[in-house]
């Protein structure tokens, strides 16, 4: 494993984007950063702009007007960058499943690499998840 | 000569550019620790600015279409390299007192004022409406501290018999003879001028004002990704050494690396970082205009009245 990967898999700084979610598995992504679950001890930090992203965080349906927006934010992103779906609207449509306002799965957007199924899914979950993520990375 | 040039070049590649960054890690280190433990937090561990560090040295550089492709690229290592030459200027000085040129407090003054000019040189340039904004309120908060943070820093001069040289500034605080500047009641002012100073120039809350992560999303560094955005945090982290020690050089009577001095100079610095995260964790953010009347107003009252008590020798 290059140095590249394994710096990437101590600091990756995630980006919390979201696409037409009902904001329950947003509060569940800040719950992570909060003292009780505190990701810092993984070097995880939430940024505030998509130029200093290593992950993005995908939540919600992916609605027609967020196509475009989430695939522009995705491409400011620096690579290398991971994409991370959470919450069942963005690994199918959850409950929104046939809607025309959602066409497209998350996953037809962007280049996910692991989803985190849950409505909302528990703070343990999602690091659980990132963490099974950063192991995927490191290769092992 | 030329070998006298050559000590001078290895003291700036051996200090400046490789023991400053290390002692700047160490120092977000401890400053990151402590903020985990005030927030009842476990923390990052020890190598975490190393880690993000060589992570962003690893990713892709994005220039954004229609900026200043050489400013923007260029800033930061403007910012690096006066850092790196303050904390050579610093470090030779504290080892050995009696070398230096006179003036080169003022030389440091002025380099310690390049690493926000060029945060403000790559906010302009990156042609985001946000990062112009925090790059002009950065120009705002130069404007305010700079005023007591000179009168400030005069302190020390005054009493050390209107020396401009770091190095006699230390010799005279020998404790011996003359005693720490911030034993005296007008160092104590001076003190407290300096570590809100301080804390403006590292952009930390409560005068994180153009970074403000919550509301403008780092400001001037929006736009930045990869290796330039590196040698920000790097430069930051620099800062966050650099200044302590400068603070410690005026008015705590340098550092010495004799015996068991080594543990109390390292006190001493631990004393000013410390103290920079307490406020940091304690505080909410000012607007801008309170920033700026609160530097032009109490802080320069307090500044001139060091600088009277100094002249009248307390």
């Amino acid at each position: 494993m290059n140095l590249k990967m394994k710096a990437l898999t101590k600091s990756p700084w995630v980006y919390h984007l979201s696409t037409g979610s009902c904001n329950n598995c947003d509060i569940e992504i800040l719950d992570c950063l909060t003292p009780r679950f505190d990701l810092e001890r993984f070097g995880i930090q939430l940024v505030g702009s998509p130029r200093h992203a290593d992950a993005l965080l995908v939540t919600g349906n992916m609605t027609l007007k967020s196509m475009p927006r989430a695939l522009e934010v995705y491409n400011q992103m620096p690579k290398p960058g991971v994409v991370i779906a959470i919450g069942t609207c963005s690994l199918g449509h959850g409950i929104f499943d046939g809607s025309y306002i959602c066409p497209k799965t998350v996953d037809e957007v962007l280049p996910v690499d692991i989803y985190i199924p849950g409505c909302p899914p528990k703070p343990e979950a999602i690091i659980a998840g990132v963490a099974k993520l950063l192991n995927k990375l490191a290769g092992k | 000569m030329e070998s006298l040039t050559l000590k001078y070049f290895g003291y700036f590649i051996g200090i400046g550019c490789i023991l400053t960054p290390l002692a700047g890690m160490l120092a977000s280190w401890v400053d990151r620790k402590v903020t985990a433990r005030v927030q009842w937090r476990v923390g990052p561990p020890l190598l975490q600015p190393f880690w993000d560090f060589v992570k962003l040295l690893g990713k892709e550089t994005v220039v954004p279409r229609g900026s200043a492709r050489t400013v923007f690229l260029m800033a930061p290592l403007l910012g690096f390299s006066a850092v790196a030459l303050v904390s050579t200027i610093l470090w030779s000085t504290i080892v050995h007192p009696e070398t230096g040129f006179v003036g080169d407090l003022i030389v440091v003054l002025y380099l310690l004022m390049i690493p926000s000019m060029a945060v403000i040189l790559g906010g302009f340039a990156s042609k985001n409406p946000i990062a112009s904004l925090g790059a002009s309120r950065e120009m705002k908060l130069i404007l305010g501290y700079e005023l007591p943070f000179i009168l400030a820093c005069l302190v020390a001069v005054i009493h050390t018999e209107g020396s401009i040289r770091l190095g006699e500034i230390i010799i005279y605080q020998n404790p011996e003879t003359y005693g720490p500047v911030g034993a005296k009641l007008s160092g104590i002012l001076a003190i407290i001028v300096c570590v809100m100073v301080v804390q403006a120039k590292l952009t930390c809350v409560p005068f994180d004002i153009p970074e403000a992560e919550t509301e403008i999303m780092s400001g001037p560094f929006v736009e930045y990704s990869g290796p330039p955005l590196a040698v920000y945090k790097l430069t930051r982290m620099m800062m966050l050494i650099t200044l302590p020690v400068f603070l410690v050089i005026l008015f705590l009577g340098g550092m010495h690396f004799q015996g068991w001095a080594i543990l109390w100079s390292i006190l001493k610095v631990l004393l000013f970082l410390v103290l920079v995260t307490l406020i940091r964790n304690t505080n909410p953010r000012v607007r801008i205009d309170q920033a700026v009347r609160f530097f032009w107003g109490p802080m320069t009252v307090i500044a001139v009245a060091a600088v009277i008590l100094a002249l009248t020798g307390n």
